[in-house]
């Protein structure tokens, strides 16, 4: 049980911490310009292909730094030559161009990777075990997912707290007019902050595709989770957003690892439920089963009870 | 012989009526054009008819779905959730009747409806605190959720492979058996044409209008009264019954439902419909469901890549045309009827040459991608558009990016004509107009 409640929790962590790398940048985004970006998760997804297409040529290491420069400057076109003519049209406007782009992505993606997913396992390099508990041993491609982004977080709160263009930055997110009347180029800061957020989820991308499944629907499936986190979270806070990353990659790692049901529940306590019972078939889902649904639960719950999210200063 | 020597000799009691049913002209056209429909050539054969069908089930669909976007402002990505709980009431209805309930099978999309009034009221009290961008989340995460408990309970959804019913069973109202395409047609067009009329009739109320009111300014509707949240409960509830209704019809016409139903598939389907329709006009969420649904179905028939070019005319509408096809029709209305039309639509035939020539290009470009990445199997010689090219050879390639850009610079050069054509007759027409008062 301790067993596997160690490696279920590391697991969550890696999980959780892979969220927040995407959610991180979305939360960004959507504080600095108010655009909800549809197509965020499609750079995730663009990390990860683009990176094994290229770690191919040159290896993961290499691939680990290309890759997600690469979609960051697909990002900043995105938001340069897209998003900007959209948004004299508003608010909506902007959604549906990202949403529509998202679809573009998804396609491209099947355009020039095809149909199915990729076998894109983990790389050599990487692939060895780190430590051993319990008597089983922890790959070190983990440690490595891990110790990046903690490694990118530090970084990037470096240059956000003590640096002048985050100065610079963290002025506009609050004070744009201002930020420009000062001298500064506004426009140019928010392709920075759009490149800078969709290189960050294309990072989670480089090292979660060979952890997760690396094929064309990766970002349908990622992508609504994102935006429950960006909510749970509260809409524009950065440390709520760690924590509900933290919250969902745990709790979702724990129910996939329990496999029980209300059934087994009920029969240790010597209750039968007969099988043609209308009880018996919701009683008999696992708790495995219900991990898909455990964000969008918690989302709902969320609204309901505090509607602002958890650290957020506007309600929901 | 004149209109009003045809009037005369009709006796004073038919003239009266005629005159009270001329405001409704436009309906009566509609209703006469629907029945008129499935036996215009082409359409006659079983696929006309389920075309026909299909394009009326995404009419009800798209319409429900422009009452939150276009009327109320909100922009939902999970009204599939409606579509699928009422297919998936109305198919597990079937199957009753199939095994001796005494209801009509015609009636079965009121249990849709019933069953997506229920859920838009029990969702929309969660999801309408709130408009604009948080709406948009929310309803994607109740989306999200209800699908994914579909695809929990197998034993209501059928997952994946769905729960059949068979259409044909039960009662049969007025000798109808719905077992041929030409009756399930006519049956879909009652409801399409019912539903329109409500909803048209729905927005004529004052919870209707305070819609548009809540849509421009929120705050000023609380001002004068009226609660923006339970307004736009009401108008969810009405969307989600009418969705329901659609999911309805949608189980009768396929004798099936999925979970894919209630998925974000079918969420971001009505959205370009209504979008691409134009969400500004009534009329706009039916045509866009007609001219999507023709897409899907006669694209698909030629290309594995209609997805693909499904999201770029979306893309080029958001960034072009943001008030769709109704608006494009809208906008040409008065142009139409000045002299410097003809200059328009000789500079728009300038314009298109280049257009084509970029959209061939693109065509070509994107096919022998999509084949070389989707099926490595069928060898690099394919034909195009009745060529034959071999996709190893650098030529087909080279030559698709070559159209491509000639047409687009072509195109540019060709932009300032079609801007200036539309100058003069935007002025035509407002000279005309001003000189009509």
């Amino acid at each position: 049980m301790l067993e596997l409640a160690t490696f279920s929790l590391l697991n969550g962590v890696v999980y959780g911490l892979l969220l927040f790398m995407v959610s991180s940048g979305l939360t960004l985004i959507f504080s600095m310009m108010g655009v909800l970006n549809f197509a965020h998760a499609s750079m995730f997804m663009l990390g990860a292909y683009c990176s094994y297409s290229i770690g191919l040529k040159v290896g993961f290491f290499p691939a680990l730094v290309i890759a997600p420069l690469v979609v960051a400057v697909i990002g900043a076109a995105v938001e340069r030559y897209g998003l900007r003519y959209v948004h004299r049209q508003g608010h909506v406007a902007e959604i549906l161009f990202t949403f529509g782009l998202a679809y573009i992505i998804a396609e491209c993606v099947i355009m020039i990777w095809g149909r199915h997913p990729i076998a894109y396992g983990v790389p050599e390099v990487i692939d060895f075990p780190a430590f051993r508990l319990f008597g089983t041993t922890y790959p070190f491609y983990k440690v490595l997912m891990m110790a990046i982004s903690v490694g990118m977080f530090a970084f990037l709160y470096f240059c956000f707290r003590r640096t002048r263009i985050g100065l610079v930055i963290r002025a506009a997110l609050t004070h744009p007019q201002m930020v420009a009347a000062l001298g500064h180029d506004v426009p140019r800061i928010f392709v920075l902050v759009f490149a800078v957020g969709t290189g960050l989820a294309a990072l989670a991308g480089v090292i979660g595709g060979f952890a997760l499944m690396t094929e064309p629907s990766m970002a349908a499936a990622l992508g609504p989770i994102v935006f429950v986190v960006v909510v749970v979270g509260g809409l524009g806070s950065i440390s709520g957003a760690f924590i509900a990353s933290m919250l969902i990659g745990i709790v979702q790692t724990f129910a996939v690892a329990l496999d029980y049901s209300m059934l087994d529940l009920l029969r240790a306590m010597h209750v039968e439920l007969a099988r043609d019972s209308p009880l018996f078939e919701a009683a008999s889902i696992r708790i495995a089963q219900t991990a898909p649904i455990i964000p969008y639960l918690l989302l709902v719950l969320m609204l309901i009870f505090r509607p602002m999210g958890i650290l957020g200063t506007r309600e929901a | 012989m004149s209109e009003t020597g045809r009037a005369s000799i009709l006796a004073p009691s038919a003239r009266s009526l005629l005159s009270r049913l001329a405001p409704y002209r436009l309906w009566i056209a509609a209703a006469l054009a629907l029945v008129a429909l499935p036996y215009l050539p082409g359409l006659t054969g079983n696929f006309g008819r389920s075309l026909l069908s299909q394009m009326g089930i995404a009419a009800v669909f798209a319409l429900s779905y422009n009452l939150l976007l276009g009327q109320t402002g909100l922009l939902s990505f999970g009204h599939a959730v409606y579509f699928g709980l009422g297919g998936y009431a109305a198919i597990h209805l079937m199957r009753a009747i199939g095994g001796g309930l005494p209801i009509p099978m015609p009636f079965v999309p009121l249990a849709g409806a019933a069953t997506g009034l229920f859920f838009g009221l029990l969702f929309g009290s969660v999801t309408v605190r709130r408009a604009g961008v948080i709406f948009a989340l929310i309803s994607l995460g109740v989306g999200e959720l209800v699908y994914a408990l579909l695809r929990m309970l197998p034993a209501i959804s059928g997952g994946e492979e769905g729960i059949t019913a068979n259409r044909t069973a039960g009662t049969h109202l007025l000798g109808l058996s719905l077992g041929s395409q030409l009756q399930i047609y006519y049956l879909i067009a009652f409801w399409a044409f019912v539903s329109a009329v409500l909803m048209h009739a729905f927005l004529r109320t004052p919870v209707g209008r305070m819609c548009n009111a809540v849509r421009d300014n929120a705050e000023r509707a609380e001002f004068i009264g009226y609660d923006p949240v339970r307004v736009r409960l009401v108008v969810l509830a009405v969307a989600a019954m009418f969705a329901g209704l659609a999911g309805g019809l949608h189980a009768l016409n396929y004798e099936i439902v999925a979970s894919e139903a209630a998925g974000a598939g079918r969420s971001g389907a009505v959205l370009l419909m209504a979008y691409i329709g134009g969400v500004a006009n009534f009329l706009g969420a039916i045509l866009g469901a007609v001219t999507i649904t023709w897409l899907q179905v006669s694209l698909s028939d030629y290309t594995t890549a209609w997805q693909l070019y499904l999201g770029l005319f979306f893309v080029l509408f958001v960034l072009f045309a943001p008030r769709g096809l109704a608006g494009l029709i809208v906008m040409h209305r008065d142009v139409a009827r000045t002299r410097a039309f003809v200059g328009l639509l000789r500079a728009y035939a300038v314009a298109l040459g280049p257009a084509a020539v970029m959209a061939i290009g693109a065509i070509v470009f994107i096919e022998i991608n999509y084949r070389r990445a989707t099926q490595p199997e069928a060898g690099p010689r394919m034909a195009l558009l009745g060529i034959d090219m071999d996709y190893s050879t650098p030529w087909p390639w080279l030559a698709a990016i070559a159209l491509l850009a000639i047409g687009a610079w072509l195109f540019r050069a060709s932009l300032p004509l079609v801007a200036s054509a539309w100058e003069r007759a935007t002025e035509a027409a407002r000279t005309t107009a001003g000189g009509r008062r």
